[in-house]
This record gives structure tokens, C-alpha cells and sequence, in this order.
């Protein structure tokens, strides 16, 4: 196998590989796995003051989720 | 030891010990690093300054210092103290690894004081970004592998399911910082503070390459993306713009990274077909980095108007911008045609610090300003005014140097590749100097505004320190982490 050919095995390879990670982020069945994943940064907050998630999901929060 | 472990609910409580101590040395660093920055930037334009104290002040060997404190120091410390305190927010865990923890920290100071020493007296490996010697090397070496064991042990001891974004990019900027310090630095001892490469020729200048440019990739990209990550949807107040697409971002980042060194190469001996994919997957490179700026950026879409209240917010954002900037100007100064007239210029330097001032600097510097208050028990900064006022000088300071670099370099191109009619250069080479001079004042006084950032960010640290816990019920509250 020439130089060339194996250039273009790994192109594709890669091209693969790249949709694949897409298709692996962008699945709607995870989600919500996501999501929740999104708000780790929140998380450990949450817990001993359940008042700071409330006033931030206003409409835009929903509005840019969907 | 109890006082510094913060309690957060039901969650265990966190080492914030030892990330306050690499809080406060980022800003002692970051003085240190940028003064001799300014310095050096002075001695260009007043060469006398290199005679303060020879050889050890000539701009030669205070060049290698300015960069190691500013990277390796400020920026590291950075990376250490933010990745130590996600890795724990983000994981619900303490930070695991008993004496390693402090271990990483004093070891990394002990590197950048013989950093400090060895650089002025003239101690090098001569590669750029690699320049201590080997016994430095091996210390570096040791202090890696231990906040490699504390990152990677925290997260395996995680009370979360899913290991958060900000994570995997500290991860991969951890882990292939490692391998890249390791082969680079492999090296041929000759005595105690001499050594040679172990490669020779094109390929020694390709490893060094490889390994320059991920120290930018990694180092300065992929492990600021984790504070990115962090610290901009935390600053929001919201989740990030979108999850989905900063994994798309961290894997498509990391694998083409890596293979963009060889635009540092261009019309070298290396070989032309190396050239040439160092080009195309540095502009490949484009996509993955204005996918993850816009994802840090888009975070803000619906409370923008946080920007007008929140100067730390801003530095995070205009960080951003920044970041965006140079991640669209290198891909372009890598291509080849480009490069024939950037490479050797003052274009690369105003190139680095668009990234290094704009991008790195600022994004550690608002990640520090929020951490801060958390660090002491305080609810705000000492003075949430000074650090408008330090966001104003830092992006001035940042204007003034990259404009001032950008005519500059482009003027040495064009003076450099000028010929007559009969062949002969137009230009000698101190004309291309001389007309750079201008330019050389107004990028000193960049970094003059840049610094004095700084210091007004070290004496708000100081003030917030001092008046520590006044909000929290600390008994023991430190102020003096270090």
C-alpha cells in the first residue's frame, strides 16, 4: 500500500471518527444526561440552598435549551 | 489543617488550602513574569537597560525568564489552584493524595525559583519553552506525575456520575503535558548543568516544535478552556451554551493540536509534506476553536446584560473574544505564503501575547477574582470598582501591544523582502530596526497599563485576604496562604 493510499484510509478514518463523536454528543437520547452533566457546576450548591436554581430557569433558559 | 477545608452541605469538605496558596502565588507570578516583560520591552527601546547588571541582565537571558515566569509560573499556578478546585466542585470530593497535594505545589515553586536562578546565569537547553536544565527537568517530571496521580485520583473518587467538561480538558492538558515535557526534554547529560539533545538536526527541531506548539495547545489552550468551562457558566450564573458541543469541541481540539507544530517550520530543512499538514491541520484547527469561543461566549445569551454590572464576567468574555482573535489569526499566519512574511517578525510576538494577554492572562486573571472571595469567606472582592478598573487597563495594555506588534511586524516583512530593480536589498537590516522603534515605546506602554493591572489586582487581594471570613464562620481563617 502506497503512501497515498494510506492518506486517504486515515481522511475517512478520521472523517468517521468525527461523525461519530457527533452523532455519539448530539443523540437526543442522552440529553438528558447532558443536561443534568451541564449542571454540575451547580450541583454541589444545590444541595444546602435550594433557592439558587429557581430565579435563573426564566424563559430564556427554557426558551435556549429547546 | 481543619481550617482549610471548607464546608459545602452534605458534600465532604474541600482543600482550599493549597488552592488559595497557588491563587495568590498566580498574582506574585504573574508581577513577576509581566515586570521583566516590561523590562525587557524597555530594553528594546532603551538598550542601555541591558547594562544594569551584566551578563545577567542582558535581554538574552532575561527573555527566557520573562517567558518561563509568565507560562510556567503565572499560567501554571493558574492551571494548578483552578483544576484543584473544579476537579473538587465539580466531583463533590476532596482533593485525594495526601502529601502530593502540597507536594505539587511546593515542588512547583522550588522549579520556578531555580527557574529564577539557573535563566540569568545563562543556563539553558537553548530550546524555546524548554530551556531548564535536565535536573530541573526531572523535578518537573516528579511534580507532574504527582498532580497528575491528585487530578485523576480525585475524579476516580468522584460522588458525581458524569466527569464534567472542565475536567476532561484539565485531564488532557495534564496528561499530554507529560508526554510532551518527557520527549522533549530527553537529553544527553554532559555535567551537572549541561546537557544535549537527544536528537539531532530536523528532527530535533521538529520534536521541539511539536512539543512548542502543544505547550500552546495544551498548556495555554486546552487547559484554560477547562477554566473556561468552569468559571464563565459559573460567573453566568448558567449552564453552558451547549454541553453537546463542548464534547464535539474537546475531542476534535486535542486531535488536531497535536499535529500543527510543523507551521513553526515553514521553508526550514524540514521536509516540504510536513510543511504542508502542519498548514492544513492548523487551519483545520480554526473549526474546534471558534466552536468552543462560541459556545463559551453564547453562555452569556440572555443575560448580556450581567456585562454591565460584573467586571469579572467581563474579563471572562473578553478573554474570549480574544481567544477567538488569535485562534482565527494564527491559522492564518500558518499558512505558508502568510508565513513568508509574518515568520521572524514582530507579527509573531503581537500574535503570542493576543493570546497570552488577551486570552490566558485575562481568563486566569477573572477565574482568580472569582475565586477569591470563596477562598477567604467573603461575598465580593475588597473593591469590585478596582477590578473595572484593572479590566480597563488590562484590555488597553493588550490593545496598545498587539496593534503596536501588528504594524511593526508587517512593516519588517515588507522592508525585509523589498529588492531593487538589479536584486539588491532595499533595506539593510538596522533600517527595519530603526523604523520599528515607534512601536517599540507604544509596546512597552502596553505592558506598562498591563502591569499596573496587576498590581492594583494584588493590593484588592491583599485588602479581601486581610479582612478574611467576614462573612463565614472560619476560627482559624489564614490570610497569609503562602
Amino acid at each position: 500500500m502506497d503512501k497515498g493510499t494510506l492518506g486517504a484510509i486515515s481522511t475517512v478514518m478520521m472523517a468517521i471518527a468525527f461523525a461519530g463523536v457527533c452523532w455519539w454528543a448530539f443523540a437526543p437520547k442522552r440529553r438528558k444526561r447532558f443536561d443534568d452533566a451541564a449542571n454540575l457546576p451547580f450541583a454541589d450548591e444545590q444541595s444546602n440552598e435550594q433557592k439558587k436554581e429557581e430565579p435563573n430557569s426564566s424563559t430564556d433558559d427554557v426558551a435556549r435549551r429547546n | 489543617m481543619s481550617s482549610n477545608l471548607v464546608a459545602a452541605g452534605d458534600h465532604p469538605v474541600y482543600d482550599y488550602k493549597v488552592v488559595r496558596q497557588f491563587a495568590i502565588m498566580t498574582i506574585v507570578w504573574g508581577i513577576v513574569g509581566m515586570g521583566v516583560g516590561v523590562l525587557i520591552a524597555a530594553q528594546l527601546y532603551w538598550p542601555e537597560l541591558n547594562d544594569i547588571f551584566q551578563p545577567y541582565t542582558h535581554f538574552g537571558r532575561l527573555r527566557p525568564l520573562h517567558t518561563n515566569a509568565v507560562i510556567f509560573a503565572f499560567g501554571g499556578c493558574a492551571l494548578f489552584g483552578t483544576s484543584y478546585y473544579v476537579v473538587q466542585r465539580t466531583c463533590q470530593a476532596k482533593l485525594w493524595g495526601g502529601w502530593l497535594v502540597p507536594f505539587t505545589f511546593w515542588g512547583w515553586q522550588l522549579v520556578i525559583v531555580l527557574a529564577a536562578i539557573t535563566l540569568p546565569l545563562g543556563y539553558t537547553s537553548a530550546k524555546e519553552y524548554a530551556e531548564l536544565e535536565w535536573p530541573i527537568d526531572i523535578l518537573i517530571t516528579l511534580v507532574w506525575v504527582s498532580y497528575a496521580v491528585v487530578f485523576f485520583g480525585t475524579i476516580v473518587k468522584r460522588k458525581t456520575s458524569h466527569i464534567y467538561v472542565a475536567n476532561w480538558f484539565y485531564g488532557g492538558f495534564i496528561l499530554t503535558v507529560a508526554v510532551l515535557h518527557v520527549v522533549n526534554s530527553a537529553a544527553i547529560p554532559v555535567s551537572w548543568m549541561k546537557s544535549y539533545s537527544a536528537y539531532a538536526g530536523a528532527a530535533d527541531a521538529m520534536v521541539q516544535w511539536w512539543y512548542g506548539h502543544n505547550a500552546v495547545g495544551f498548556f495555554l489552550t486546552a487547559g484554560f478552556l477547562g477554566m473556561m468551562y468552569y468559571f464563565v457558566p459559573k460567573q453566568a450564573d448558567r449552564p453552558v451554551y451547549s454541553y453537546q458541543l463542548s464534547i464535539v469541541h474537546f475531542w476534535a481540539l486535542i486531535s488536531i493540536y497535536i499535529w500543527a507544530g510543523a507551521h513553526h517550520l515553514h521553508y526550514s530543512a524540514l521536509p516540504d509534506w510536513a510543511q504542508s499538514l502542519g498548514m492544513v491541520m492548523s487551519l483545520i484547527l480554526l473549526a474546534p476553536s471558534w466552536g468552543g469561543m462560541i459556545n463559551g461566549i453564547m453562555t452569556l445569551s440572555g443575560a448580556w446584560h450581567k456585562l454591565r454590572t460584573d467586571p469579572t464576567l467581563r474579563f471572562l468574555v473578553v478573554s474570549l473574544s480574544f481567544y477567538g482573535m488569535s485562534t482565527f489569526e494564527g491559522p492564518m499566519m500558518s499558512i505558508k505564503t502568510v508565513n513568508a512574511l509574518s515568520h521572524n517578525t514582530d507579527w509573531t510576538i503581537g500574535h503570542v501575547h493576543s493570546g497570552a494577554l488577551g486570552w490566558v492572562a485575562m481568563i486566569s486573571i477573572g477565574a482568580i477574582y472569582h475565586l477569591l472571595p470563596i477562598l477567604y469567606g467573603r461575598k465580593d472582592m475588597h473593591s469590585v470598582k478596582w477590578i473595572n478598573i484593572h479590566f480597563w487597563l488590562a484590555t488597553i495594555g493588550t490593545v496598545l501591544y498587539i496593534a503596536s506588534m501588528w504594524v511593526n511586524g508587517i512593516m519588517q516583512g515588507l522592508m525585509w523582502r523589498a529588492f531593487n530593480n538589479d536584486g539588491t536589498l532595499t533595506y539593510s537590516f538596522i533600517e527595519a530596526v530603526q523604523a520599528s522603534y515607534p512601536g517599540y515605546f507604544v509596546r512597552f506602554l502596553g505592558g506598562a497599563f498591563f502591569l499596573a493591572g496587576m498590581l492594583l489586582m494584588a493590593y484588592n487581594a491583599f485588602k479581601t485576604a486581610q479582612n478574611a471570613g467576614e462573612a463565614a464562620t472560619e476560627a482559624n481563617a489564614e490570610p497569609q496562604a503562602v
